[in-house]
């Protein structure tokens, strides 16, 4: 069995490579470009970082689900490939080349994590210093000498030539801290010591640590104007808190807290107001602020059902279009068929996600698997939602395929925990009801 | 645990699916508005990539042609050498303001996306990535355009002439006119810099007086009104009194001749002379209805079959025209009648044409991007406005208002050319005029039918049909029987 999954996983990688080595010449051809030898380096290079995955997969997290690599990889490659065809000698030069790099960098930090953490739940001995780690890396940016300012958000860092986005690792450190603390205390958190009408709710000083990191968090991002990532964060950890206490009153409590929170951050802070009100009507000023969004469905739009095909289209009208708005260019050159085969993918993952959550034997796997996949299923319908129209826009990026070095190794990273997590799940479940994990306090449910 | 996990796993599955159905209805319902809204410029930008046809006129003047542009992201530029001359005929190419002219009403085969798929289509196709786009060849000669305009000079008005066999255009002017090159310029800033102020110019030169303004057409409208006595049991001895004036039924204002002076007689001297009293009364006198069937028999109503964008002539409506008073008036080209110059060449045409209107044209042939011809314009007949012998009739008395008559500056030794004067008064208290003349010839073998409309700049005396349009007239026609030989 694990050996079919192992096959499975290998030839479905074997796609996502082609994929990216295929993609990317088909790319050029649209563009009536001559086909180099970047087609057989990239591809090259594609498929041993996926090789080298797998082999690693293979070694020390052999029984773990076949699909959740090979998604990444397809969702990757994809990406590479509208990547690569927007960059421009005057444009964006060598962004293809950069993304391509940061794979590399994101599989070894992928296999890197199968090896140093054997066991998942030895993550949970760590939360305080996840937290730490985690505040840190959202602060960061602030720093007067490496921190840098870019399109009005301070979100960055610059060590050397390096660019990066801590904030990306630090969700995931975050994620790790919540799945500690809240298995740790899920039943202190989930007894109602008093009651409102007729809602049960907890002792508050259980929820001192939480709250407060989560207010910090919130704190930096605001004052970064990351408002995305806010948002996203918020409501990772309503869910995880919902999740681990089955308290409905975390619900309500947290979506008024949404709701007065976006709208005073839709009074105090002018883009944001600004921001709905292109979400409303984006042809309002299509040459002003809505320009974006209005570029956005006009691609989505003139692909059609199948597409203009790769290199045919005009994503490049679309500003941002390598980050926030890659979801919009595959809408135009791959068509419905494209973005909805895309999404499933997504959805795809998310589901293997949830499902290996419900198998877990013990807390913290069941809060980080489920905390994980909250976070990178829901950082996808919102930036998609807002690609579409359907929520008004945040900056954030679409998972594995948009560029950014940040985004990607946190993602692969967040792959690998979700291979550890899986490979840990199916062994104990192969070697039968009789073999007990150690569970922390509090009991499994 | 597991419970909430499921939920939180549905409720994210279920935001998917909004997603999903979104993206569904954004392709079903809304993405054709989408794709095609003007300020989308992807359509625009695939169109830019092709290399849109030439445009040539009848003596292989390139009109019209895309320019390659290496190093810009629009590929091709649309380059009009002739400038202003073919302006109003050709049209123009704007990424931001569209296309008008023979680049809109041609716009398929010039891009390349005509029905007919040709083996130089399938080669361009996989060899180039796209297929170049058609040729059209225009039956106007340049030589023939070029006198036209110089013979308008500095005035504003228009002038359309075709062969009123086949139909075909041999000159389109309309002054004053406009460079189409600025519209076309790559610098989208460019291009609504130059759009705007020819829009905000005093004297609208986007406007193709030819066939998009109507005007009323004055005495030159009389052609029609005897078209229609003879038609309607009326004979060309059909005669009235000399006169001064000339009181309709009914009214108490009378008509008077231009000038002041007395004419009338049978309908061959009155149309020589353009004698108001007599057209007034015959077409007061005319049975109900007789006169909008005729004038709709030459066209008047509808919108000509041109292959340019053009718009009907215009008539008073069935229920004022059975007032005498309008009716006279409208017998005389005035009150409610407003023609195109366009219709008024057709009607000239139809004349020549032994009383059959043709279809007009612009585009004699259409060649591919190797230069085989893919299709040739066939003449069509359009309308059947009087019978062969009341065409000869009023040929003949057109004839005579060249010969003899107010058309006297429009004779040309040798030939026997027809035609007809018209001066109609405009503004409030008509004090402006409007120059007209119609025309063919030879009148026994017409080769080429004519109109011209100018517009007056306040000196009504001089500004006649006669004085003004008719020598204008002459210089084309002249110019057409040196190219065409006749």
């Amino acid at each position: 069995m694990i050996a079919a999954r192992r096959n499975t996983e290998a030839s479905l990688l074997v796609i996502a490579a082609s994929v990216a080595a295929g993609g990317y010449a088909l790319a050029l051809l649209g563009r009536g470009r001559p086909l180099g030898s970047g087609v057989l380096a990239y591809g090259a290079v594609f498929g041993l970082a996926y090789l080298f995955a797998h082999l690693g997969i293979r070694r020390i997290a052999p029984a773990s689900d076949p699909l959740f690599l090979p998604i990444a990889a397809l969702l990757t490659a994809l990406g590479f490939v509208m990547i690569s065809r927007l960059e421009s000698p005057t444009g964006s030069p060598g962004l293809a080349a950069a993304q391509m790099r940061w794979l590399v960098v994101g599989v070894v930090a992928m296999v890197a994590v199968l090896h140093f953490v054997r066991d998942i739940r030895s993550l949970s001995r760590y939360r305080y210093t996840f937290a730490v780690a985690g505040l840190v890396l959202l602060l960061l940016p602030m720093l007067p000498v490496i921190g840098q300012e870019i399109n009005g958000s301070r979100l960055w860092i610059r060590i050397g030539p390096l660019t990066f986005q801590p904030a990306e690792l630090g969700k995931i450190a975050l994620v790790l801290f919540f799945a500690g603390y809240l298995s740790e205390r899920r039943e202190l958190l989930a007894v109602a010591t008093r009651r409102v009408g007729p809602i049960g709710v907890p002792e508050m000083r259980h929820f001192g640590p939480v709250l407060l990191a989560w207010a910090i968090s919130l704190l930096v991002m605001t004052n970064q104007k990351d408002l995305g990532s806010s948002l996203l964060f918020f409501a990772i950890f309503v869910a995880m808190l919902w999740m681990a206490t089955a308290r409905p009153v975390y619900l309500i409590a947290g979506g008024t807290m949404f709701a007065i929170g976006a709208f005073a951050a839709s009074r105090v802070f002018g883009h944001v107001g600004r921001r709905i009100d292109i979400w409303r009507d984006p042809f309002e000023d299509p040459d002003g602020p809505g320009f974006q969004l209005v570029q956005s469905l006009f691609s989505l739009a003139t692909g059609g059902a199948w597409g203009t095909g790769l290199g045919l289209g005009r994503p490049d009208l679309i500003p941002a279009v390598t980050t926030d708005f890659i979801f919009a260019a595959i809408g135009e050159e791959l068509g419905l068929v494209g973005a909805l085969a895309v999404l499933t993918s997504y959805a795809l993952f998310a589901s293997r996600g949830f499902g290996l959550a419900t198998r877990c034997r013990d807390d913290f796997s069941k809060l980080l698997v489920a905390g994980l996949t909250t976070a990178l299923a829901l950082q996808t319908v919102l930036i998609v939602g807002g690609v579409t129209k359907l929520i008004p826009l945040t900056g954030i990026t679409l998972p594995f395929m948009s560029y950014g070095g940040s985004s990607l190794l946190s993602n692969f990273v967040l792959v690998g925990l979700l291979l550890r997590a899986s490979d840990q799940t199916a062994r104990t479940i192969d070697a039968g009801p009789a073999t007990e994990l150690n569970v922390p306090a509090g009991g499994g449910r | 645990m597991n419970v909430q996990i499921r939920k939180v796993a549905l409720t994210v599955l279920l935001l998917f699916g909004v997603l999903f159905l979104n993206l569904n209805w954004l392709q079903l319902v809304q993405a054709e508005k989408l794709a095609n809204d003007p300020r989308n410029r992807r359509l625009l930008f695939a169109e830019y990539a092709r290399e849109r046809g030439a445009i040539l006129s009848a003596d292989q003047v390139t009109l019209a042609k895309s320019q390659p542009t290496p190093g810009s992201a629009l590929k091709f530029l649309r380059v009009y050498e002739t400038g202003e001359l073919f302006a109003h005929a050709v049209g123009y190419y704007s990424v931001r303001f569209g296309r008008e002219g023979l680049e809109r009403t041609h716009n398929d085969e010039l891009s390349g996306k005509g029905g007919v798929i040709t083996v130089q289509d399938l080669g361009d196709r996989f060899l180039k990535g796209s297929e170049r786009g058609d040729l059209l060849v225009l039956s106007i000669d340049s030589r023939v355009q070029q006198a036209a305009r110089d013979a308008l000079g500095s005035r504003k008005g228009a002038i359309v002439a075709l062969d009123p066999v086949t139909g075909q255009i041999l000159t389109m002017v309309s002054r004053p006119s406009f460079d189409p090159n600025p519209l076309s310029q790559h610098s989208s800033s460019g291009q609504e810099t130059a759009y705007r102020s020819l829009v905000a110019a005093p004297d609208a030169p986007l406007a193709n007086r030819a066939a998009r303004r109507t005007y009323p057409p004055g005495s030159t409208f009389k052609v029609v009104t005897a078209a229609a006595a003879l038609s309607h049991g009326r004979g060309v001895d059909t005669a009235y009194p000399a006169s001064r004036q000339y009181t309709p039924p009914q009214t108490d204002k009378p008509m008077s001749n231009f000038g002041g002076g007395t004419c009338g007689g049978a309908m061959a001297d009155a149309l020589r002379v353009s004698c108001n009293t007599y057209f007034a009364q015959l077409g007061a006198e005319l049975p109900e209805g007789a006169l909008e069937e005729t004038a709709r028999a030459f066209g008047f109503g509808e919108r000509p079959p041109i292959d340019l964008p053009a718009v009907a002539s215009k008539l008073p409506t069935e229920d004022e025209l059975e007032s005498p008073a309008f009716a006279a008036q409208s017998a005389i080209g005035q009150f409610d009648v407003a023609a195109t110059p366009l219709q008024m060449a057709l009607v000239a045409a139809g004349i020549a044409n032994n009383g059959k209107v043709p279809e007009p044209r612009m585009v004699r042939e259409v060649q591919d991007a190797r230069g085989a011809v893919i299709e040739q314009t066939r003449p069509e007949v359009w309308k059947e406005a009087v019978s062969a012998e009341i065409a000869q009739s009023i040929k003949e008395m057109m004839v005579s208002v060249i010969e003899a008559g107010t058309g006297r500056s429009a004779a040309i030794p040798g030939v026997r050319v027809a035609g007809k004067t018209g001066t109609a008064q405009v503004g409030v208290t008509g004090e402006d005029t409007l120059a007209w003349f119609i025309a063919f010839a030879p009148a026994d073998a017409p080769r080429i039918a004519i109109a011209v409309m100018v517009e007056g700049a306040g000196d009504p005396r001089n500004e006649t049909g006669g004085r003004l349009a008719a020598p204008i007239a002459k210089k084309v026609l002249e110019a057409h029987r040196q190219v065409a030989g006749w």
